[in-house]
């Protein structure tokens, strides 16, 4: 292990801790991140720019890695989904807490995204990597197509092979227990989006509260009116904090708990599609046995034959 | 005491005149009754400040005062308040701003020179007093003395009523029958009411002297004695007091500078007062400490006045400096005090709490047991309700204030706020009677059924033969009590209060019987809003004197309102509607003399609609608010499974731990929302039905100036009738024309007048309403915002006993 993580010091020339996802840029329909990430080598920072589909060529490329042993058994980071501006209701609602808050929280889902495959043992040696990080020119783009469709099919497939009973008892109670995790955290989650965003209805609430307050004082030297008016205005302040604390609330909600949650559930699906890779591999080779059983009768003549 | 009273031969004319007083205070309380809760609470405040301040010179005592010992000196004090009243008040108050308010008690004294000997002679019977009890009981002596103190006064008050009859009002013959039958040896079946005011009083003499108690007690812990004499002077002015001791310092904060004052000097004397009464005082707060349970036990005729007297003077310490500005406590001062107790505790001990953590418990501690001595007084309040109507109520709060202070938050909250409401209800005016509305109870079954609601009247004044009573009230007998009284008052420009619509929707989920929250929630509210109803009504300086009220409260069979049909629902807005309608259809005709009465109007048209989008506002906030309770309630049962899936036995735990939050959090957000309906949802609410009896009242206005311009056309008429017939020379029906034009003319100035004295109404009405308004506005929203903070802190707690279990997660 040790000579791995020194292999990835040395191939990735950025600290893997210190990337960041600064700014994101609106450019009609496409978001564009500015990524900031510590040189190891000198103090200074790499700064490139990347949209969504770079970031699914660089897990593509991570996907597609063959020669690399174990690269099956690897928990791949999850990258959040498509990202759209104007995106309709359902891409929203899959997006969940990263489609709030104008993108933000989303450049932190990735920034995540980016550190964790930059620190991980295995594919932060990856090439694509470090030209992701570091190279001034968006990588190629034309590959992403040919990915996506691999990973429809995969889910095809998925459906079929889901089911199937594991051979090893430490996978098939891991796979319940992801199934289990996977389902709460991803229920957690949208129920957490839930509360904040009622949290945000009431922080519109009480700021249009707060306003018709305002409306509310009269003029008047009468000093009941004046001390009615008086009343209104304080009341009025109070609600505008109000607002502002439960706004900050909600804001917090997000980026702490929310995506802690978000980046669970996705993780757990990671996880699954991990163990699901496993699966077809077990699947592959049940069948290539049974195969061999099958040709054994017929064969074993033949094979005695040649021997004796 | 009452022994003390009878043993010392007073000097003059007591002796006789006690007899006549008590005479005639069974005759003259009755009518006089109304008067005496003020003077009694003048009294009360007065006394606490004088009194402290007498004991700062006991050496130097003014030649005026001559023999007396300091403690007749703190009786002077009191009859001067009391005797004086009104003019004198001011006075007193001066005196007791003043440090050096010997010399102008005596200004006092002399300033009403026909009281002075007849206060001297009191001094003298108290100055016995005050020695003979303590040879009875020379253990409990402070105790005593201090009784005997708050005891003597009325004493001497009775005399010098006595010596000047004719001068004083029999209000202050009616408190002083209460004083005679505060020993409770005498068993005397006058005015037990007044005598719990008499202990109010003293318990309002008390605070300060409690403080200091406070003080020796833990010299040490000036982190917690500042806070809380911080809190006194914060609380000195009512309402504002809670919300600057917390944390809205600027909100009303402006009323509370001069009470500050005060107790600073509060605090200077209070250091004397440590050294005269130094280890008695320390007694008296060790007692209720470590030897409460004996006490409890205890319960002779003789020591319980003592134990009750040392169990009010600890819960003056928080109750007290709440109470001792309140200028009317008329009713039910006891059970007044009982529930003022548990929030001034829970908030002195917040106080503490924060201020230093390290005395905290101890100190509320001490306040727990304080309250729990104060469930020692209802047996014996109850005792006395036998005897008279004591409230029955007295006893029934200070049973739950003991009993809420082992959860105090939701309890005490809802109790703060309560006795929010009363303080200030009578803090501003005097109100003599003081409505409840509860136990809604469905009676019957089906469609036929209909909600009863117990209608409590607890009161003072003369004009009701009881002090309390109960009556049961359906709700169309609301909704005929306000029709019978808009029929009446309304012609007059009088604005009415009207009652919440009947509701068919609501009512309709009632009577099917589901017993969901929705329908409880809705006769909560409606309860609610009789209940303020009720009061408004008999708020009403006019309105109350109608024998139509007095009815309604007192009578236990109500003939049954009819037709109140009229009023239901869609009908009764529809009648608003309607009487806007013809208003601005009017005004178009009326060119309007009155510049007021046009400004007016407009201002409460855009009032009104301020107030409907306010409420729709509100109802929004409140259905977000019931929406993230829902959510908050689902999140945390996913929680919940998230944490028993989770492997991670940290995680899992601190998971769950989690889901009990979110739990907590749901209850909060609900109690929130509930907070919000009847804070703010139900107060716009009222207020939208009051600008439209409001409009109400300018539509009279109207139809009496139309009555009046119509007569002026008559008259015009009938005067060119006159002129024609003068033409045509038919001297016969001249005379007969004649008759008519003076007819008509008188006719003419009558509806003048009539129009005039409308209008009077109904300007004085609206400015009446509109101070209402400023105060009722005031109270709701510091209620609300003590709730809110209530909240916020208990949401706080929450999450800091969360947070150990979220670090041990790693």
């Amino acid at each position: 292990m040790m000579e791995e993580v020194k292999e990835v010091t040395s191939t990735l020339s950025v600290d893997g801790h210190n990337i960041k996802v600064t700014e994101v840029l609106k450019d009609g329909e496409t978001l564009t991140f500015l990524i900031v990430s510590l040189k190891l080598s000198s103090t200074g920072e790499y700064h490139v720019d990347r949209t969504y589909d770079d970031f699914e060529w660089l897990q593509q490329h991570l996907f597609s890695q063959e020669d690399v042993p174990g690269i099956q058994g690897v928990i791949f980071p999850p990258l959040p989904a498509k990202a759209q501006v104007n995106a309709s209701a359902k891409v929203m609602k899959q997006l969940g807490f990263l489609g709030l808050e104008d993108w933000q929280p989303y450049s932190k889902a990735l920034e995540t995204f980016l550190r964790q495959i930059a620190t991980h043992s295995i594919l932060g040696k990856n090439k694509a990597v470090e030209i992701f990080l570091t190279s001034s020119d968006p990588p190629g783009r034309q590959r992403v197509r040919k990915n996506i469709f691999n990973r429809l099919s995969q889910a095809v497939e998925g459906m079929r092979k889901e089911g199937h009973k594991d051979v090893d008892e430490f996978f098939q109670t891991e796979r319940d227990h992801n199934l289990v995790l996977a389902g709460g955290a991803k229920t957690a989650a949208e129920r957490f989006l839930d509360v904040v965003q009622t949290e945000q209805k009431i922080a519109v609430a009480c700021g249009h509260f707060s306003t018709a307050l305002h409306l509310c004082v009269e003029p008047g030297e009468d000093l009941n009116k004046q001390a009615f008016s008086k009343l209104c205005v304080k009341l009025s302040e109070v609600f505008a904090s109000m607002k502002k604390n439960i706004t900050s609330v909600a804001e917090n909600n997000v980026s702490t708990l929310g995506l802690g949650l978000d980046l669970e559930s996705r993780y757990q699906e990671a996880e699954k599609e991990m163990l699901f890779r496993r699966t077809c591999k077990l699947v592959e080779l049940e069948t290539a046995r049974r195969n061999a059983e099958k040709a054994k009768p017929v064969k074993k003549a033949a094979v005695s034959v040649t021997f004796y | 005491m009452a022994t003390s009273s009878e043993r010392s031969p007073p000097p003059f004319p007591d002796s006789e005149d006690q007899d006549v007083l008590d005479s005639e205070e069974v005759g003259g309380r009755d009518s006089d009754e109304e008067d005496d809760g003020d003077d009694l609470f003048m009294s009360a405040t007065n006394a606490p400040l004088t009194e402290m301040d007498s004991p700062l010179s006991p050496a130097s005592q003014p030649s005026e005062v001559l023999m007396k010992p300091p403690t007749d000196l703190m009786d002077d004090p009191i009859i001067e308040p009391i005797s004086s009243q009104m003019e004198n008040q001011p006075v007193s108050e001066v005196v007791n701003e003043s440090s050096d308010d010997f010399v102008d008690l005596t200004n006092n004294l002399t300033d009403s020179p026909d009281e002075a000997d007849a206060a001297e002679s009191a001094v003298e019977d108290a100055a016995k007093d005050t020695t003979e009890i303590p040879l009875d009981e020379p253990s409990d002596d402070f105790v005593d003395i201090f009784g005997s103190e708050t005891e003597a006064p009325p004493e001497k008050v009775m005399e010098e009523d006595v010596a000047e009859v004719t001068v004083e009002a029999a209000t202050d013959k009616s408190e002083v029958a209460s004083s005679v039958t505060l020993p409770p040896g005498d068993g005397e079946t006058g005015s037990e009411e007044e005598e719990e005011e008499e202990k109010e009083a003293k318990t309002s003499t008390d605070p300060i002297i409690d403080l200091s108690e406070t003080q020796q007690l833990q010299p040490a812990s000036h982190t917690f004695v500042d806070p809380l004499v911080d809190l006194l002077s914060d609380s000195a002015p009512t309402a504002d007091a809670k919300i600057p001791s917390r944390a809205t310092v600027d909100l009303f904060e402006d009323e509370g500078s001069d009470f500050f004052t005060e107790s600073r000097q509060t605090k200077s004397a209070k250091q004397q007062q440590k050294s005269l009464f130094g280890e008695l005082d320390e007694d008296l707060f060790g007692e209720p400490l470590g030897v409460t349970s004996k006490k409890a036990v205890n319960v002779e005729q003789k020591d319980k006045p003592v134990k009750t007297k040392a169990a009010t003077t600890d819960v003056s310490n928080m109750g007290g400096p709440l109470q001792d500005i309140n200028p009317a406590e008329p009713a039910d001062l006891f059970s007044e005090e009982a529930v003022a107790t548990v929030p001034s505790i829970k908030n002195t001990s917040t106080v503490n709490s924060k201020t230093n953590g390290v005395n905290s418990e101890e100190e509320i501690d001490i306040f727990a047991e304080a309250t729990v001595e104060l469930s020692l007084d209802s047996p014996r309040d109850e005792r006395k309700k036998d005897v008279s109507d004591t409230p029955s109520v007295s006893a029934a709060p200070s049973l739950s204030a003991t009993a809420s202070l082992v959860k105090p938050m939701p309890a005490a909250l809802e109790e703060l706020e309560e006795e929010e409401e009363e303080e200030e209800e009578e803090q501003e005016d005097k109100f003599e009677v003081f409505v409840s509305v509860k136990d809604p109870e469905k009676i019957g079954d089906g469609m036929n059924a209909y909600m009863a609601y117990k209608v409590t009247t607890q009161t003072q004044l003369p004009m009701f033969r009881n002090k309390t009573f109960t009556v049961r009230r359906r709700f169309s007998d609301f909704l005929g009590l306000y029709e019978k009284l808009s029929e009446k008052h309304g012609p007059n420009g009088f604005i009415v209060p009207p009652p919440p619509e009947k509701s068919i929707l609501g009512m309709t989920k009632v009577k099917v019987g589901k017993d969901d929250s929705s329908s409880a929630d809705f006769v909560e509210r409606r309860r609610g809003a009789l209940e303020r109803y009720l009061q408004r009504v008999i708020n009403h300086p006019s309105l109350l004197q109608d024998p139509d009220v007095r009815e309604f409260l007192e009578r236990d069979e109500l003939p049954r309102a009819v037709s109140t049909q009229a009023l239901s629902g869609a009908g009764f807005l529809k009648m608003i509607n309607k009487a806007t309608d013809a208003v601005s259809k009017m005004t178009i005709k009326m060119n309007e003399s009155d510049v007021w009465f046009e400004e007016k109007l407009l201002e409460v048209e855009s009032s009104d609609q301020h107030f409907r989008k306010l409420l729709a506002l509100v109802e929004s906030l409140v259905v977000h608010r019931k929406e993230l309770s829902l959510n908050t309630a689902s999140f945390a049962k996913s929680t919940a499974m998230l944490g028993s899936a989770e492997d991670n036995t940290a995680l899992s735990r601190a998971l769950s731990q989690l889901a009990e939050v979110e739990d907590k959090m749901e209850q909060l957000h609900q109690e929130q929302a509930a907070n919000d309906t009847f804070s703010f949802a139900e107060l716009i609410a009222d207020y939208i039905r009051l600008l439209g009896a409001v409009r109400g009242s300018f539509d009279h206005r109207m139809k009496a100036w139309q009555r009046w311009q119509d007569a002026q056309a008559v008259l015009q008429k009938k005067r060119e009738t006159e002129a024609k017939l003068l033409w045509a020379n038919k001297p016969d029906k001249l005379q007969l024309a004649k008759e008519e034009i003076a007819e008509w003319e008188a006719k003419v100035t009558q509806y003048e007048r009539d129009f005039e004295r409308v209008s009077a109404t109904v300007r004085k009405e609206v400015v009446r309403f509109e101070k209402e308004k400023a105060r009722n506005c005031k109270r709701e929203i510091i209620n609300y915002l003590e709730c809110l903070l209530q909240s916020q802190q208990q949401l706080i707690k929450y999450w800091e006993a969360f947070l150990p279990e979220a670090k041990a997660i790693a």
